[in-house]
């Protein structure tokens, strides 16, 4: 296997052939934003946050599916960039529901690090407040479109790694979104394994694991009175 | 089926058809304005003359002059009746004994409408039956994918080609015969012919006019691609909205089959092409290449980032040639013709002719075929007859992907560089004039409509670029923006069109930046509106 040398943001990388700018990038400590990008599953190129600048090239290109080639010179962070990347988010924002205080992801989000990574403090596009779904028919997980960026990573880990493609797209444009099975709720769809994959891929709160969201909590004051009595009951399991 | 026998059916094709022939054509324009009604009473109305023997009614396809359909064309007589209703068959048919005067009203051929026109691509349109092969193969075709199979190697084709100097009429004007010679580079193994017919820009119906009116000639065009790049499978992709223009394509690869000149060992060569039809589901966004590959697989119409092109990796994975209808339909004629007849018409850069439809405001509505280089002023003005009690504000072409051309730019020439460089492109043919009274503001807020509601939702400046600029153009219209919104506008227009996925999105903030360039002043006078209505506060 051949070895590829180019330059991003100056410095000089040298990376096997085949390799994308996303991973030159990350091997040289060289961060570039993501969204749609999961290690592991196939890269779409969808998001547009690792847009790129490469010299002699006269569009930007994502780094996701870009593969290195000889003598690159490459720019990750210019302040056009900047500036594209904060849009992006500020639209993302504006596009759905995100309200980070009631958020089981709250802390744990990934578009909320990209807004403070790019200093995102409002959106200057105004929001739409789309009214869309909460799905909880699954016995152990939901979606709350709310909060979905389409970024398709259950999509690609429920077919790619689990194979049950039980996620896909529906609709067009602004309509788009996730759905389950033929576009049907989640709990109806024989597919699903529940092994709980999209849940660990989504970048957001969209899909959750049931327990978690505010005001959810459930308590089990049987298991109190198990305790108490399982030995003189002689009741070793519930 | 060898060469003799092809022209056995030419020439007996030739004899039987009869001393006057009356076209009316049975396109989808003028059927919606009954013409099947027009044809059944032509018929029986030379029933009841006897007139069975000299004179013989032809359904033919589009003859373009659309806006005044039904057209009924008297081939040997060079008269032809615009706007007829069964009720005027009869009195057409009588004419022809010399009985009086056809009650519909009659239209003049010599008008630059029809003079002005190069017909290459439209030779047979409207001259022939585009549900007979017959007709086709006695106008001679099939002639030059004979000629290919027997006389050129698929380098040679090519090299003509490449040498007529073709471009891409899907709009983007990529040269043909480079695109060809990169998928027959690539190794031998499965290939694919594509011929991309999901024509969708509002106003325009090139392609459905093209497949409907000769759906042969694109046949032979894909069946010459193929054995250029080394392909035996083709698909056409149509859009389920041309129901007529997919019903004779399968009449016409029945037909071709019939012969031998589609399917296995075509003309009795070692050369097999099988074309498929794909039907698209009604997203525009398909029409996108990779996007069209996506759904010709089985997938959703999701484009996908290119690098690798088709030509490398297409059709589950195999290099796939994708061409326009109306790139396939010149094929045939550059073959018969050769390339340097084809190089001598049009510009140094784009050569040929291109099929507009004209529509808008302008006096003349439909199909014309023009050569490269024609003045913007000369089509709309002198073919389109300009706007009758008005006056001429804007060409708009390209569609939702192009721009909007102003009155003092008339002179532009119709190239792919020069409509580039007044902010349009040539785009796929969609040629809409606008008078005075037309908004410009209004204009491109109905495509930023349309792309809206087709952009496919994959990557986030498309999906949420093209939303929140429709919004701002509606602030901007109600009257209630600012010009913080109009700068707020112009970013938008700026990164949606660099940090797009694919076309569809790259390009649609083009009809805003062209008449922001060009008619500025009507976007600051609503923003005037706006303060002197009290809806906007003044600051400072």
């Amino acid at each position: 296997m051949s070895v590829k040398t180019l330059k991003i943001d100056g410095k000089e990388i040298a990376i096997e052939e085949g390799a994308t700018l996303l991973q030159a990038a990350k091997e040289a400590g060289i961060r570039i934003p993501t969204l749609c990008h999961l290690d592991g599953i196939t890269d779409i190129g969808a998001c547009r946050l690792c847009l790129v600048e490469i010299a002699g090239i006269n569009r930007l290109l994502p780094a996701c599916v870009t593969e290195v080639s000889e003598g690159m010179d490459v720019q990750t962070n210019t302040p056009k960039l900047k500036e594209y990347r904060k849009m992006i988010i500020e639209m993302l924002f504006a596009e759905g529901n995100h309200v980070c205080a009631v958020c089981v992801a709250n802390g744990n989000c990934e578009l909320q690090d990209l807004a403070i990574e790019m200093g995102m403090d409002h959106s200057r596009f105004p929001y739409r407040f789309p009214e869309r779904d909460v799905d909880v028919s699954h016995d152990e997980f939901g979606i709350d479109h709310n909060r979905c960026v389409l970024c398709t990573r259950c999509v690609r880990v429920c077919d790619e790694i689990e194979g049950a493609h039980v996620w896909d797209v529906g609709f067009r444009g602004a309509a788009a979104k996730v759905i389950t099975g033929l576009n049907q709720p989640w709990g109806t769809v024989d597919a699903c394994t529940s092994c709980g994959k999209c849940v660990e891929a989504c970048p957001t709160g969209a899909i959750f694991r049931k327990g978690a969201t505010v005001g959810e909590m459930d308590r089990d004051r049987s298991k109190l009175d198990f305790i108490v009595t399982a030995r003189e009951l002689k009741q070793w399991t519930r | 089926m060898d060469i003799t026998e092809l022209q056995e059916i030419a020439e007996k094709e030739r004899a039987n058809q009869k001393e006057i022939r009356v076209h009316c054509c049975t396109s989808t324009g003028c059927r919606a304005a009954n013409s099947m009604g027009v044809k059944k009473n032509l018929e029986a109305a030379v029933k009841d003359h006897g007139m069975s023997d000299r004179v013989q009614v032809v359904g033919v396809g589009c003859m373009g002059f659309c806006g005044n359909g039904p057209l009924v064309e008297i081939d040997s007589k060079e008269k032809l009746y615009e706007q007829v209703t069964p009720n005027d068959a009869e009195s057409i048919i009588n004419s022809l004994n010399g009985g009086g005067i056809p009650t519909a009203p009659e239209g003049d051929l010599k008008h630059p409408f029809f003079a002005r026109q190069v017909r290459i691509v439209r030779e047979t349109s409207g001259k022939i039956d585009p549900e007979r092969i017959e007709e086709y193969i006695a106008a001679g075709g099939y002639q030059s994918l004979y000629k290919v199979i027997h006389d050129f190697t698929p380098q040679q084709v090519v090299e003509e080609i490449t040498k007529s100097g073709l471009r891409g009429r899907g709009g983007a004007g990529y040269p043909t015969g480079l695109k060809w010679a990169t998928v027959a580079k690539m190794p031998p193994g499965q290939k694919f012919v594509v011929c991309n017919g999901d024509e969708g820009d509002p106003g325009a119906f090139m392609d459905r006019s093209v497949l409907e009116s000769d759906p042969h000639r694109v046949l032979e065009g894909m069946a010459i691609a193929a054995y250029a790049v080394g392909a035996s499978e083709g698909f056409i992709y149509v859009r389920a909205e041309y129901p007529l223009a997919i019903e004779r394509l399968e009449i016409a690869i029945k037909q071709a089959k019939k012969l031998g000149i589609l399917g296995s060992q075509i003309f009795e060569s070692n050369f097999d092409f099988k074309v498929n039809i794909r039907i698209g589901a009604g997203a525009f966004v398909c029409g996108e290449e990779t996007a069209l590959i996506a759904s010709i697989e089985g997938g959703r119409g999701n484009p996908r980032p290119r690098p690798p092109y088709p030509a490398q990796h297409g059709i589950w994975g195999n290099p796939t040639l994708i061409n326009n209808v109306e790139s396939f339909a010149n094929i045939a004629a550059i073959i018969r013709e050769g390339a340097e007849w084809y190089a001598s018409i049009g510009t140094e850069k784009s050569k040929g002719t291109k099929i507009f439809a004209l529509t808008g405001k302008v006096k003349n509505n439909g199909l014309i075929e023009v050569p490269m280089g024609i003045t913007l002023r000369e089509i709309v003005e002198e073919m389109g007859g300009g706007i009758p009690g008005g006056q001429v504000k804007a060409v708009q072409t390209g569609g939702p992907s192009g721009g909007c051309i102003p009155a003092s730019l008339l002179d532009t020439s119709v190239d792919y560089e020069s409509l580039a460089k007044v902010g349009s492109m040539m785009g796929s043919g969609g040629m809409v004039v606008m008078d005075q009274d037309t908004s410009m503001v209004e204009v491109s807020r109905f495509y930023m409509e349309f792309c809206r509601g087709e952009t496919c939702g994959k990557c986030i400046p498309c999906r949420a670029g093209t939303v929140q600029m429709y919004q701002a153009l509606t602030k901007i219209i109600n009257g209630e923006a600012t010009e913080a919104d109009l700068v707020k506008l112009e970013e938008l227009c700026e990164m949606v069109k660099f940090t797009s996925l694919c076309g569809l999105g790259q390009s649609a903030p083009n009809p805003v930046l062209s008449t922001l360039r060009y008619f500025r002043e009507e976007y600051l006078a609503l923003l005037k509106q706006g303060v002197l209505n009290g809806k906007v506060a003044v600051h400072g």
